[in-house]
Protein backbone atom coordinates (compact mmCIF):
# COMPACT_ATOMS: atom_id res chain seq x y z
CA UNK A 1 0.00 0.00 0.00
CA UNK A 2 1.34 3.22 -0.56
CA UNK A 3 0.05 6.74 0.78
CA UNK A 4 -1.38 8.89 -1.62
CA UNK A 5 1.09 11.54 -3.53
CA UNK A 6 1.43 15.18 -1.44
CA UNK A 7 0.15 17.07 -4.17
CA UNK A 8 -3.37 14.93 -4.50
CA UNK A 9 -3.13 15.81 -0.58
CA UNK A 10 -2.40 19.55 -1.07
CA UNK A 11 -5.70 19.44 -3.75
CA UNK A 12 -7.82 17.48 -1.39
CA UNK A 13 -7.39 20.59 0.89
CA UNK A 14 -8.57 23.02 -1.40
CA UNK A 15 -12.69 22.25 -1.29
CA UNK A 16 -11.65 22.03 2.70
CA UNK A 17 -10.95 25.88 2.65
CA UNK A 18 -13.78 26.71 -0.21
CA UNK A 19 -16.73 25.25 2.04
CA UNK A 20 -15.39 25.03 5.04
CA UNK A 21 -12.58 27.33 7.05
CA UNK A 22 -13.49 30.43 4.78
CA UNK A 23 -17.21 30.39 6.41
CA UNK A 24 -16.78 34.32 7.74
CA UNK A 25 -15.97 35.14 4.40
CA UNK A 26 -18.80 33.92 2.54
CA UNK A 27 -21.82 33.44 4.92
CA UNK A 28 -24.24 36.51 3.90
CA UNK A 29 -27.22 37.03 1.95
CA UNK A 30 -26.17 39.50 -0.91
CA UNK A 31 -24.89 39.24 -3.25
CA UNK A 32 -28.03 37.05 -4.39
CA UNK A 33 -26.95 34.58 -7.49
CA UNK A 34 -29.17 32.95 -9.33
CA UNK A 35 -31.70 33.57 -6.49
CA UNK A 36 -29.85 31.94 -3.80
CA UNK A 37 -28.24 34.12 -1.10
CA UNK A 38 -24.83 34.08 -1.34
CA UNK A 39 -23.98 31.03 1.10
CA UNK A 40 -25.84 29.26 -0.48
CA UNK A 41 -24.84 29.65 -4.17
CA UNK A 42 -20.69 29.35 -2.91
CA UNK A 43 -22.06 25.86 -1.33
CA UNK A 44 -23.26 24.84 -4.85
CA UNK A 45 -20.44 26.48 -6.62
CA UNK A 46 -17.92 24.42 -4.35
CA UNK A 47 -20.25 21.23 -4.97
CA UNK A 48 -19.04 21.39 -8.45
CA UNK A 49 -15.42 22.82 -7.56
CA UNK A 50 -14.24 19.82 -5.11
CA UNK A 51 -15.86 17.43 -8.22
CA UNK A 52 -13.43 19.22 -10.01
CA UNK A 53 -10.22 19.08 -7.92
CA UNK A 54 -10.79 15.42 -7.11
CA UNK A 55 -10.60 14.70 -10.55
CA UNK A 56 -7.29 16.20 -10.57
CA UNK A 57 -6.06 14.71 -7.81
CA UNK A 58 -7.35 11.40 -9.42
CA UNK A 59 -5.16 12.27 -12.50
CA UNK A 60 -1.91 12.63 -10.52
CA UNK A 61 -2.45 9.45 -8.68
CA UNK A 62 -2.76 7.66 -12.01
CA UNK A 63 0.05 9.56 -13.31
CA UNK A 64 2.10 8.03 -10.92
CA UNK A 65 0.90 4.74 -11.03
CA UNK A 66 1.36 4.82 -14.40
CA UNK A 67 5.18 6.23 -13.65
CA UNK A 68 5.82 3.24 -11.42
CA UNK A 69 4.58 0.77 -13.60
CA UNK A 70 6.80 1.59 -16.78
CA UNK A 71 9.78 2.07 -14.44
CA UNK B 1 -63.28 8.99 0.93
CA UNK B 2 -61.13 10.77 2.95
CA UNK B 3 -57.63 12.80 2.15
CA UNK B 4 -56.37 10.91 5.39
CA UNK B 5 -57.29 8.00 3.75
CA UNK B 6 -56.20 8.30 0.32
CA UNK B 7 -53.17 9.39 1.36
CA UNK B 8 -52.33 6.57 4.16
CA UNK B 9 -53.19 3.95 1.68
CA UNK B 10 -51.03 5.12 -1.18
CA UNK B 11 -48.11 5.31 1.52
CA UNK B 12 -49.56 1.65 2.39
CA UNK B 13 -50.01 -0.05 -1.27
CA UNK B 14 -45.64 2.03 -1.69
CA UNK B 15 -44.30 0.24 1.74
CA UNK B 16 -46.00 -2.98 0.36
CA UNK B 17 -44.93 -3.13 -3.06
CA UNK B 18 -41.47 -2.74 -1.78
CA UNK B 19 -41.93 -4.98 0.91
CA UNK B 20 -43.13 -7.66 -1.79
CA UNK B 21 -40.63 -6.51 -4.24
CA UNK B 22 -37.57 -7.26 -1.53
CA UNK B 23 -39.40 -10.39 -0.43
CA UNK B 24 -39.54 -12.21 -3.96
CA UNK B 25 -35.36 -11.53 -4.71
CA UNK B 26 -34.37 -13.12 -1.28
CA UNK B 27 -36.91 -15.96 -2.30
CA UNK B 28 -35.66 -19.35 -2.64
CA UNK B 29 -32.08 -19.22 -1.81
CA UNK B 30 -30.57 -21.11 1.17
CA UNK B 31 -30.08 -17.89 4.00
CA UNK B 32 -26.61 -18.69 5.68
CA UNK B 33 -25.03 -16.03 7.91
CA UNK B 34 -23.16 -14.88 4.66
CA UNK B 35 -26.17 -14.78 2.26
CA UNK B 36 -28.07 -12.95 4.85
CA UNK B 37 -25.89 -10.28 5.87
CA UNK B 38 -24.09 -9.46 2.56
CA UNK B 39 -26.14 -11.09 0.02
CA UNK B 40 -23.63 -13.80 -0.45
CA UNK B 41 -20.54 -11.31 -2.02
CA UNK B 42 -22.40 -11.26 -5.04
CA UNK B 43 -23.08 -7.63 -5.82
CA UNK B 44 -21.81 -6.21 -9.12
CA UNK B 45 -20.95 -2.52 -9.59
CA UNK B 46 -24.52 -1.37 -10.73
CA UNK B 47 -26.07 -3.00 -7.45
CA UNK B 48 -23.24 -1.39 -5.04
CA UNK B 49 -23.38 2.05 -6.50
CA UNK B 50 -27.35 2.35 -6.14
CA UNK B 51 -26.93 1.69 -2.11
CA UNK B 52 -24.06 3.73 -1.76
CA UNK B 53 -25.42 7.05 -4.11
CA UNK B 54 -28.61 6.03 -2.14
CA UNK B 55 -27.33 6.21 1.08
CA UNK B 56 -27.25 9.93 1.50
CA UNK B 57 -31.05 10.00 1.43
CA UNK B 58 -31.81 8.76 4.28
CA UNK B 59 -35.09 10.40 6.40
CA UNK B 60 -32.17 12.35 8.07
CA UNK B 61 -31.54 14.57 4.56
CA UNK B 62 -35.41 14.24 3.83
CA UNK B 63 -37.13 15.49 7.00
CA UNK B 64 -34.08 16.47 8.97
CA UNK B 65 -32.39 18.68 6.63
CA UNK B 66 -35.44 20.17 5.76
CA UNK B 67 -36.33 20.84 9.66
CA UNK B 68 -33.22 22.21 10.43
CA UNK B 69 -33.34 25.13 7.56
CA UNK B 70 -37.11 25.52 9.16
CA UNK B 71 -36.28 25.73 12.53
CA UNK B 72 -32.46 26.52 12.86
CA UNK B 73 -31.59 28.41 9.32
CA UNK B 74 -28.53 28.33 7.86
CA UNK B 75 -26.59 26.63 10.40
CA UNK B 76 -28.00 23.23 8.26
CA UNK B 77 -25.83 24.25 5.30
CA UNK B 78 -23.42 22.75 7.07
CA UNK B 79 -25.26 19.32 5.49
CA UNK B 80 -24.09 20.70 1.92
CA UNK B 81 -20.28 21.22 3.36
CA UNK B 82 -20.14 17.96 5.04
CA UNK B 83 -21.69 15.20 2.73
CA UNK B 84 -18.75 16.77 0.00
CA UNK B 85 -15.97 17.15 2.31
CA UNK B 86 -16.98 13.27 3.59
CA UNK B 87 -16.64 12.12 -0.37
CA UNK B 88 -13.19 13.91 -0.61
CA UNK B 89 -11.87 12.62 2.34
CA UNK B 90 -13.22 8.73 1.03
CA UNK B 91 -10.55 9.49 -2.41
CA UNK B 92 -7.87 9.41 0.14
CA UNK B 93 -8.88 6.85 2.72
CA UNK B 94 -10.92 3.83 0.84
CA UNK B 95 -8.78 2.85 -1.89
CA UNK B 96 -5.87 2.11 0.89
CA UNK B 97 -8.48 0.10 3.16
CA UNK B 98 -10.14 -2.04 0.24
CA UNK B 99 -6.58 -2.79 -0.82
CA UNK B 100 -5.90 -3.83 2.87
CA UNK B 101 -8.99 -5.29 2.97
CA UNK B 102 -8.59 -7.63 0.44
CA UNK B 103 -4.89 -8.76 0.87
CA UNK B 104 -5.84 -9.79 4.48
CA UNK B 105 -9.72 -10.55 3.68
CA UNK B 106 -10.73 -8.41 6.51
CA UNK B 107 -15.08 -7.67 6.52
CA UNK B 108 -15.79 -5.41 8.99
CA UNK B 109 -14.43 -2.37 11.06
CA UNK B 110 -13.94 -4.37 13.71
CA UNK B 111 -11.64 -6.66 11.64
CA UNK B 112 -9.55 -4.06 10.50
CA UNK B 113 -8.63 -2.62 14.17
CA UNK B 114 -7.46 -6.31 14.91
CA UNK B 115 -5.16 -7.16 12.59
CA UNK B 116 -3.76 -3.76 12.68
CA UNK B 117 -3.38 -3.63 15.87
CA UNK B 118 -3.43 -7.00 17.07
CA UNK B 119 -5.60 -6.48 19.65
CA UNK B 120 -8.90 -8.51 20.51
CA UNK B 121 -9.66 -5.98 23.38
CA UNK B 122 -9.61 -3.26 20.88
CA UNK B 123 -11.44 -5.23 18.44
CA UNK B 124 -14.02 -5.80 21.21
CA UNK B 125 -14.13 -2.09 22.01
CA UNK B 126 -14.30 -0.98 18.35
CA UNK B 127 -17.96 -3.27 17.75
CA UNK B 128 -19.32 -2.08 20.80
CA UNK B 129 -18.81 1.12 20.11
CA UNK B 130 -19.98 0.77 16.77
CA UNK B 131 -22.87 -0.84 17.77
CA UNK B 132 -23.96 1.67 20.44
CA UNK B 133 -23.54 4.68 18.53
CA UNK B 134 -25.22 3.60 15.32
CA UNK B 135 -29.02 3.15 17.42
CA UNK B 136 -29.18 7.32 17.56
CA UNK B 137 -29.26 6.68 13.45
CA UNK B 138 -31.42 3.80 13.71
CA UNK B 139 -33.46 5.97 16.15
CA UNK B 140 -33.44 8.67 13.31
CA UNK B 141 -35.35 6.30 11.01
CA UNK B 142 -38.22 4.94 12.97
CA UNK B 143 -39.01 8.77 14.51
CA UNK B 144 -38.89 9.81 10.69
CA UNK B 145 -41.63 7.09 9.87
CA UNK B 146 -43.55 7.89 12.56
CA UNK B 147 -43.39 11.44 11.68
CA UNK B 148 -44.62 10.35 8.22
CA UNK B 149 -47.21 8.28 9.39
CA UNK B 150 -48.34 10.88 11.88
CA UNK B 151 -49.16 13.80 9.36
CA UNK B 152 -50.18 11.54 6.10
CA UNK B 153 -53.18 10.36 8.65
CA UNK B 154 -53.59 14.15 9.15
CA UNK B 155 -53.00 13.03 12.59
CA UNK B 156 -55.23 10.73 13.73
CA UNK B 157 -52.80 7.96 14.62
CA UNK B 158 -50.73 9.38 16.72
CA UNK B 159 -46.79 9.14 16.54
CA UNK B 160 -46.35 6.28 18.64
CA UNK B 161 -48.37 3.82 17.07
CA UNK B 162 -47.14 4.90 14.33
CA UNK B 163 -43.40 4.64 15.18
CA UNK B 164 -44.84 0.82 16.42
CA UNK B 165 -46.19 -0.06 13.08
CA UNK B 166 -42.98 1.05 11.33
CA UNK B 167 -40.67 -1.00 13.63
CA UNK B 168 -42.76 -4.19 13.26
CA UNK B 169 -42.20 -3.98 9.31
CA UNK B 170 -38.67 -3.20 9.32
CA UNK B 171 -37.89 -5.64 11.69
CA UNK B 172 -40.16 -8.15 9.77
CA UNK B 173 -38.72 -6.80 6.73
CA UNK B 174 -34.92 -7.17 7.69
CA UNK B 175 -35.76 -10.65 9.48
CA UNK B 176 -37.20 -12.53 6.57
CA UNK B 177 -35.46 -10.73 3.75
CA UNK B 178 -31.86 -9.83 4.27
CA UNK B 179 -29.17 -7.92 2.13
CA UNK B 180 -30.21 -8.71 -0.77
CA UNK B 181 -34.41 -7.77 -0.21
CA UNK B 182 -32.54 -4.41 0.50
CA UNK B 183 -30.43 -3.77 -2.44
CA UNK B 184 -34.16 -4.16 -3.95
CA UNK B 185 -36.18 -1.98 -2.43
CA UNK B 186 -32.91 1.05 -2.82
CA UNK B 187 -33.63 0.91 -6.25
CA UNK B 188 -37.30 1.85 -5.70
CA UNK B 189 -36.77 3.65 -3.08
CA UNK B 190 -34.03 6.22 -4.96
CA UNK B 191 -36.32 6.37 -7.86
CA UNK B 192 -39.59 7.79 -5.46
CA UNK B 193 -36.97 10.03 -3.56
CA UNK B 194 -35.79 11.85 -6.74
CA UNK B 195 -39.37 12.61 -8.03
CA UNK B 196 -40.28 13.59 -4.60
CA UNK B 197 -37.57 15.97 -3.63
CA UNK B 198 -37.58 17.52 -7.62
CA UNK B 199 -41.39 18.12 -7.39
CA UNK B 200 -41.21 19.71 -3.91
CA UNK B 201 -38.14 21.76 -4.03
CA UNK B 202 -39.47 23.26 -7.60
CA UNK B 203 -43.26 23.34 -7.66
CA UNK B 204 -43.34 24.93 -4.34
CA UNK B 205 -41.36 28.18 -4.46
CA UNK B 206 -43.22 28.50 -7.89
CA UNK B 207 -46.56 28.13 -6.37
CA UNK B 208 -46.68 30.42 -3.52
CA UNK B 209 -43.69 32.50 -4.70
CA UNK B 210 -43.17 32.88 -8.67
CA UNK B 211 -39.82 31.21 -8.82
CA UNK B 212 -36.91 30.67 -6.32
CA UNK B 213 -35.21 34.31 -6.11
CA UNK B 214 -38.67 35.57 -4.93
CA UNK B 215 -38.75 33.18 -1.93
CA UNK B 216 -35.51 34.27 -0.70
CA UNK B 217 -35.71 37.66 -1.23
CA UNK B 218 -38.92 37.78 0.74
CA UNK B 219 -37.47 35.55 3.54
CA UNK B 220 -34.61 37.98 3.48
CA UNK B 221 -36.90 40.61 3.88
CA UNK B 222 -38.95 38.67 6.84
CA UNK B 223 -36.14 36.56 8.71
CA UNK B 224 -32.61 38.63 7.06
CA UNK B 225 -30.94 36.52 11.04
CA UNK B 226 -32.59 33.40 9.64
CA UNK B 227 -30.31 33.09 6.58
CA UNK B 228 -26.76 33.40 8.29
CA UNK B 229 -25.15 31.60 10.99
CA UNK B 230 -25.56 31.41 13.33
CA UNK B 231 -29.71 32.03 12.24
CA UNK B 232 -32.39 30.99 14.91
CA UNK B 233 -30.12 29.75 17.49
CA UNK B 234 -27.63 31.05 19.61
CA UNK B 235 -24.26 28.73 19.68
CA UNK B 236 -24.32 27.64 16.00
CA UNK B 237 -21.87 30.39 14.71
CA UNK B 238 -18.91 30.24 12.87
CA UNK B 239 -16.69 27.85 15.07
CA UNK B 240 -19.60 25.51 15.61
CA UNK B 241 -20.13 25.38 11.65
CA UNK B 242 -16.25 24.59 11.20
CA UNK B 243 -15.74 21.97 13.40
CA UNK B 244 -18.93 20.41 12.87
CA UNK B 245 -18.13 20.14 8.90
CA UNK B 246 -14.40 18.92 10.16
CA UNK B 247 -16.12 16.01 12.51
CA UNK B 248 -18.62 15.16 10.36
CA UNK B 249 -16.61 14.76 6.97
CA UNK B 250 -13.96 12.59 8.82
CA UNK B 251 -16.37 10.48 10.11
CA UNK B 252 -18.91 10.17 6.69
CA UNK B 253 -17.14 6.63 6.38
CA UNK B 254 -16.31 5.80 9.67
CA UNK B 255 -19.82 3.83 10.96
CA UNK B 256 -19.83 0.27 10.54
CA UNK B 257 -21.91 0.27 7.44
CA UNK B 258 -20.04 2.90 5.32
CA UNK B 259 -17.00 1.42 6.37
CA UNK B 260 -18.17 -2.31 5.40
CA UNK B 261 -18.89 -0.53 2.00
CA UNK B 262 -15.45 -0.01 0.80
CA UNK B 263 -14.53 -4.17 1.36
CA UNK B 264 -17.41 -4.82 -1.56
CA UNK B 265 -15.89 -2.49 -4.47
CA UNK B 266 -14.46 -4.49 -7.73
CA UNK B 267 -11.40 -2.58 -7.35
CA UNK B 268 -9.74 0.36 -5.60
CA UNK B 269 -9.30 2.34 -8.58
CA UNK B 270 -13.25 2.45 -8.75
CA UNK B 271 -13.84 4.25 -5.36
CA UNK B 272 -10.61 6.58 -6.20
CA UNK B 273 -12.97 7.32 -9.64
CA UNK B 274 -16.27 7.58 -7.01
CA UNK B 275 -15.34 10.32 -5.09
CA UNK B 276 -15.20 12.36 -8.31
CA UNK B 277 -18.94 11.92 -8.99
CA UNK B 278 -20.37 11.45 -5.62
CA UNK B 279 -19.97 15.13 -4.16
CA UNK B 280 -22.70 15.82 -7.34
CA UNK B 281 -25.31 13.91 -5.33
CA UNK B 282 -25.27 16.55 -3.02
CA UNK B 283 -26.53 18.88 -5.49
CA UNK B 284 -29.91 17.37 -5.09
CA UNK B 285 -30.23 18.15 -1.33
CA UNK B 286 -30.32 21.51 -2.12
CA UNK B 287 -34.07 21.25 -3.39
CA UNK B 288 -35.00 19.62 0.67
CA UNK B 289 -33.40 22.89 1.94
CA UNK B 290 -35.20 25.44 -0.05
CA UNK B 291 -38.68 23.47 1.02
CA UNK B 292 -38.02 23.92 4.78
CA UNK B 293 -36.53 27.72 3.91
CA UNK B 294 -39.86 28.42 2.12
CA UNK B 295 -41.89 26.26 5.18
CA UNK B 296 -40.54 29.28 6.98
CA UNK B 297 -42.92 31.77 5.48
CA UNK B 298 -45.71 29.36 4.20
CA UNK B 299 -46.06 27.71 8.02
CA UNK B 300 -44.83 29.37 10.21
CA UNK B 301 -44.70 28.37 14.04
CA UNK B 302 -44.44 24.18 13.86
CA UNK B 303 -43.93 23.03 17.25
CA UNK B 304 -41.30 20.37 15.26
CA UNK B 305 -39.30 21.56 12.65
CA UNK B 306 -38.95 18.14 11.46
CA UNK B 307 -42.67 17.94 10.29
CA UNK B 308 -42.07 21.12 8.05
CA UNK B 309 -41.70 19.47 5.10
CA UNK B 310 -44.50 16.79 5.07
CA UNK B 311 -46.98 19.98 6.77
CA UNK B 312 -45.96 21.88 3.57
CA UNK B 313 -46.59 18.83 1.01
CA UNK B 314 -49.73 18.46 2.82
CA UNK B 315 -51.09 21.94 2.16
CA UNK B 316 -49.98 22.42 -1.79
CA UNK B 317 -50.49 18.93 -2.96
CA UNK B 318 -53.65 16.43 -3.48
CA UNK B 319 -53.48 13.95 -1.27
CA UNK B 320 -53.11 11.24 -3.51
CA UNK B 321 -49.22 12.77 -4.04
CA UNK B 322 -48.92 13.47 -0.45
CA UNK B 323 -49.23 9.32 -0.07
CA UNK B 324 -46.63 9.19 -2.88
CA UNK B 325 -44.08 11.37 -1.01
CA UNK B 326 -45.02 9.83 2.29
CA UNK B 327 -44.46 6.55 0.65
CA UNK B 328 -40.78 7.71 -0.76
CA UNK B 329 -40.30 8.85 2.81
CA UNK B 330 -41.53 5.93 4.30
CA UNK B 331 -38.82 3.72 2.35
CA UNK B 332 -36.57 5.96 2.17
CA UNK B 333 -36.23 5.45 6.33
CA UNK B 334 -37.19 1.51 5.87
CA UNK B 335 -34.06 1.10 3.90
CA UNK B 336 -31.20 2.57 5.44
CA UNK B 337 -32.83 1.21 8.87
CA UNK B 338 -32.90 -2.23 7.24
CA UNK B 339 -29.09 -1.81 6.43
CA UNK B 340 -28.14 -0.73 9.83
CA UNK B 341 -30.32 -3.53 11.85
CA UNK B 342 -28.47 -5.62 9.65
CA UNK B 343 -24.94 -4.54 9.76
CA UNK B 344 -25.31 -3.87 13.50
CA UNK B 345 -26.76 -7.33 14.23
CA UNK B 346 -23.81 -9.12 12.15
CA UNK B 347 -21.44 -7.19 13.84
CA UNK B 348 -22.70 -8.30 17.50
CA UNK B 349 -23.13 -11.62 16.64
CA UNK B 350 -19.97 -12.03 15.13
CA UNK B 351 -17.63 -10.05 16.46
CA UNK B 352 -19.27 -9.14 20.10
CA UNK B 353 -20.66 -12.32 21.31
CA UNK B 354 -18.52 -15.21 19.62
CA UNK B 355 -15.43 -14.27 20.47
CA UNK B 356 -16.49 -13.41 24.15
CA UNK B 357 -19.13 -15.80 25.33
CA UNK B 358 -18.62 -18.71 23.01
CA UNK B 359 -15.65 -19.22 20.64
CA UNK B 360 -16.96 -22.35 19.19
CA UNK B 361 -19.86 -21.32 18.32
CA UNK B 362 -21.19 -22.60 14.67
CA UNK B 363 -21.75 -20.12 11.99
CA UNK B 364 -25.84 -20.92 11.94
CA UNK B 365 -25.89 -20.09 15.27
CA UNK B 366 -24.35 -17.12 14.82
CA UNK B 367 -27.04 -16.46 12.11
CA UNK B 368 -29.55 -17.22 14.27
CA UNK B 369 -28.39 -14.93 17.17
CA UNK B 370 -28.16 -12.29 14.37
CA UNK B 371 -31.54 -12.49 13.59
CA UNK B 372 -32.67 -12.36 17.32
CA UNK B 373 -30.30 -9.23 18.03
CA UNK B 374 -32.37 -7.49 14.99
CA UNK B 375 -35.84 -7.54 16.93
CA UNK B 376 -33.71 -6.48 19.81
CA UNK B 377 -32.01 -3.49 18.20
CA UNK B 378 -35.41 -2.54 16.58
CA UNK B 379 -37.13 -2.45 19.90
CA UNK B 380 -34.44 -0.88 21.82
CA UNK B 381 -34.33 2.03 19.13
CA UNK B 382 -38.01 1.88 19.58
CA UNK B 383 -37.74 2.52 23.28
CA UNK B 384 -35.14 5.42 23.05
CA UNK B 385 -37.94 6.91 20.00
CA UNK B 386 -40.78 7.04 22.08
CA UNK B 387 -38.56 9.08 25.63
CA UNK B 388 -36.81 11.44 22.98
CA UNK B 389 -37.45 14.71 21.46
CA UNK B 390 -34.27 15.64 19.85
CA UNK B 391 -34.62 17.03 16.36
CA UNK B 392 -33.48 14.46 13.59
CA UNK B 393 -30.28 16.43 13.36
CA UNK B 394 -29.10 16.62 16.79
CA UNK B 395 -29.45 12.38 16.62
CA UNK B 396 -27.17 12.28 13.82
CA UNK B 397 -24.58 14.51 15.57
CA UNK B 398 -24.68 12.03 18.57
CA UNK B 399 -23.82 9.34 16.16
CA UNK B 400 -21.24 11.19 14.69
CA UNK B 401 -19.44 12.61 17.72
CA UNK B 402 -19.10 8.80 18.79
CA UNK B 403 -18.00 7.35 15.82
CA UNK B 404 -15.86 9.44 14.41
CA UNK B 405 -13.66 8.66 17.45
CA UNK B 406 -12.29 5.96 14.60
CA UNK B 407 -10.88 7.95 12.62
CA UNK B 408 -7.70 8.69 13.74
CA UNK B 409 -6.77 5.02 14.60
CA UNK B 410 -7.87 3.88 10.95
CA UNK B 411 -5.97 7.20 9.53
CA UNK B 412 -2.66 7.09 11.48
CA UNK B 413 -3.35 3.16 10.89
CA UNK B 414 -2.64 3.38 7.46
CA UNK B 415 -0.10 6.27 6.79
CA UNK B 416 1.60 6.14 9.99
CA UNK B 417 3.83 3.17 10.87
CA UNK B 418 4.97 4.67 14.58
CA UNK B 419 1.10 4.45 15.41
CA UNK B 420 1.03 1.84 18.74
CA UNK B 421 -1.88 -0.08 20.01
CA UNK B 422 -1.61 1.35 23.30
CA UNK B 423 -1.95 5.02 21.82
CA UNK B 424 -5.47 3.97 19.40
CA UNK B 425 -6.99 2.25 22.50
CA UNK B 426 -6.02 5.31 24.87
CA UNK B 427 -6.92 7.80 22.16
CA UNK B 428 -10.30 6.35 21.43
CA UNK B 429 -11.57 5.52 25.38
CA UNK B 430 -10.48 9.66 26.08
CA UNK B 431 -12.47 10.33 22.96
CA UNK B 432 -15.13 8.75 23.88
CA UNK B 433 -14.93 9.80 27.47
CA UNK B 434 -14.47 13.49 26.43
CA UNK B 435 -18.07 13.42 23.65
CA UNK B 436 -20.14 11.58 25.92
CA UNK B 437 -19.05 13.38 29.54
CA UNK B 438 -19.92 16.97 27.27
CA UNK B 439 -23.16 15.89 25.55
CA UNK B 440 -24.29 14.16 29.01
CA UNK B 441 -23.22 17.56 30.59
CA UNK B 442 -25.45 19.66 27.98
CA UNK B 443 -21.80 21.39 27.15
CA UNK B 444 -22.78 21.35 23.71
CA UNK B 445 -21.48 23.21 21.77
CA UNK B 446 -18.53 23.34 23.71
CA UNK B 447 -17.01 26.96 23.77
CA UNK B 448 -18.34 27.36 20.36
CA UNK B 449 -17.33 24.15 18.88
CA UNK B 450 -18.83 20.45 18.39
CA UNK B 451 -18.26 18.73 21.75
CA UNK B 452 -17.39 15.73 19.11
CA UNK B 453 -14.62 17.85 17.35
CA UNK B 454 -13.32 18.76 20.74
CA UNK B 455 -12.96 14.98 21.43
CA UNK B 456 -11.41 13.62 18.06
CA UNK B 457 -9.05 16.92 18.38
CA UNK B 458 -7.98 15.60 22.39
CA UNK B 459 -8.24 11.70 20.28
CA UNK B 460 -5.66 13.36 17.91
CA UNK B 461 -3.43 14.15 20.55
CA UNK B 462 -3.51 11.68 23.46
CA UNK B 463 -2.96 8.62 20.57
CA UNK B 464 0.32 10.36 19.38
CA UNK B 465 1.60 11.15 22.36
CA UNK B 466 0.80 7.63 23.70
CA UNK B 467 2.14 6.12 20.66
CA UNK B 468 5.52 7.84 20.59
CA UNK B 469 6.02 6.77 24.49
CA UNK B 470 5.10 3.12 24.00
CA UNK B 471 7.64 1.20 21.72
CA UNK B 472 7.60 0.90 17.95
CA UNK B 473 5.88 -2.18 16.99
CA UNK B 474 5.44 -4.02 13.59
CA UNK B 475 3.27 -2.92 10.80
CA UNK B 476 1.40 -5.74 9.21
CA UNK B 477 0.16 -3.53 6.85
CA UNK B 478 3.58 -1.93 5.31
CA UNK B 479 3.57 1.28 3.40
CA UNK B 480 5.60 0.41 0.22
CA UNK B 481 8.94 2.52 0.02
CA UNK B 482 9.13 3.22 3.47
CA UNK B 483 12.05 0.84 5.52
CA UNK B 484 10.65 -0.24 9.24
CA UNK B 485 13.00 0.32 11.47
CA UNK B 486 11.66 -2.12 13.84
CA UNK B 487 11.82 -5.26 15.60
CA UNK B 488 9.95 -8.40 13.76
CA UNK B 489 8.38 -10.28 16.43
CA UNK B 490 9.79 -12.28 18.67
CA UNK B 491 8.72 -15.21 20.54
CA UNK B 492 7.59 -13.94 23.60
CA UNK B 493 9.96 -14.45 26.69
CA UNK B 494 9.90 -13.84 29.86
CA UNK B 495 12.11 -10.57 29.55
CA UNK B 496 10.04 -9.17 27.22
CA UNK B 497 7.72 -7.98 29.65
CA UNK B 498 10.77 -6.64 31.52
CA UNK B 499 10.63 -2.31 31.58
CA UNK B 500 14.36 -2.79 29.63
CA UNK B 501 11.69 -3.38 26.41
CA UNK B 502 10.72 0.46 26.75
CA UNK B 503 13.80 1.52 25.11
CA UNK B 504 12.94 0.24 21.62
Amino acid sequence: MRRPSLTAVLIGLVPFVGMCFTVPWWDRISPMVCGLPFNLFWLLLWIVLSSICMAFANGIEETRKKERHNR
Amino acid sequence: MTPAVVAMSIIVLIVFAGTLLGLRAGKGRHMNLEEWSIAGRSFGLLFMWLLMAGEIYTTFAFLGASGWAYSRGAPSLYIMAYITLGYVVSFYILPCIWEIGRRHGLQTQSDFFERRYGSRFLALLVSVVGVLFIIPYLQIQLTGLGIIVQVASFDHIPRNLSMLIAVCVVAMFVYFGGMRSVAWVSVLKDFLMIVAALSIGIFVPWHYFGGVSPLFHALANAHPEHLVMPGATKTMGHGWFISTVLLSACGFYMWPHTFGAAFTARSGEILRRNAIVTPLYTISLIFILITGFAAVLIVPGLPNGDMSLLVLARKSFPAWFLGVIGGAGALTAMVPAAIILLTASTLFAKNVFRPVFAAQMPEESVARLAKIMVLVLAATSFVLALHSSSTLVALLLLGYAGVTQFFPGVVLGLFWNRVTTAGVTAGLLAGLATASSLMLAHRDPFFGLNAGFVALVLNFVITMAVSFSTPRQRNPFPLAGEEQDVIAPRPARASDTAPASLSG
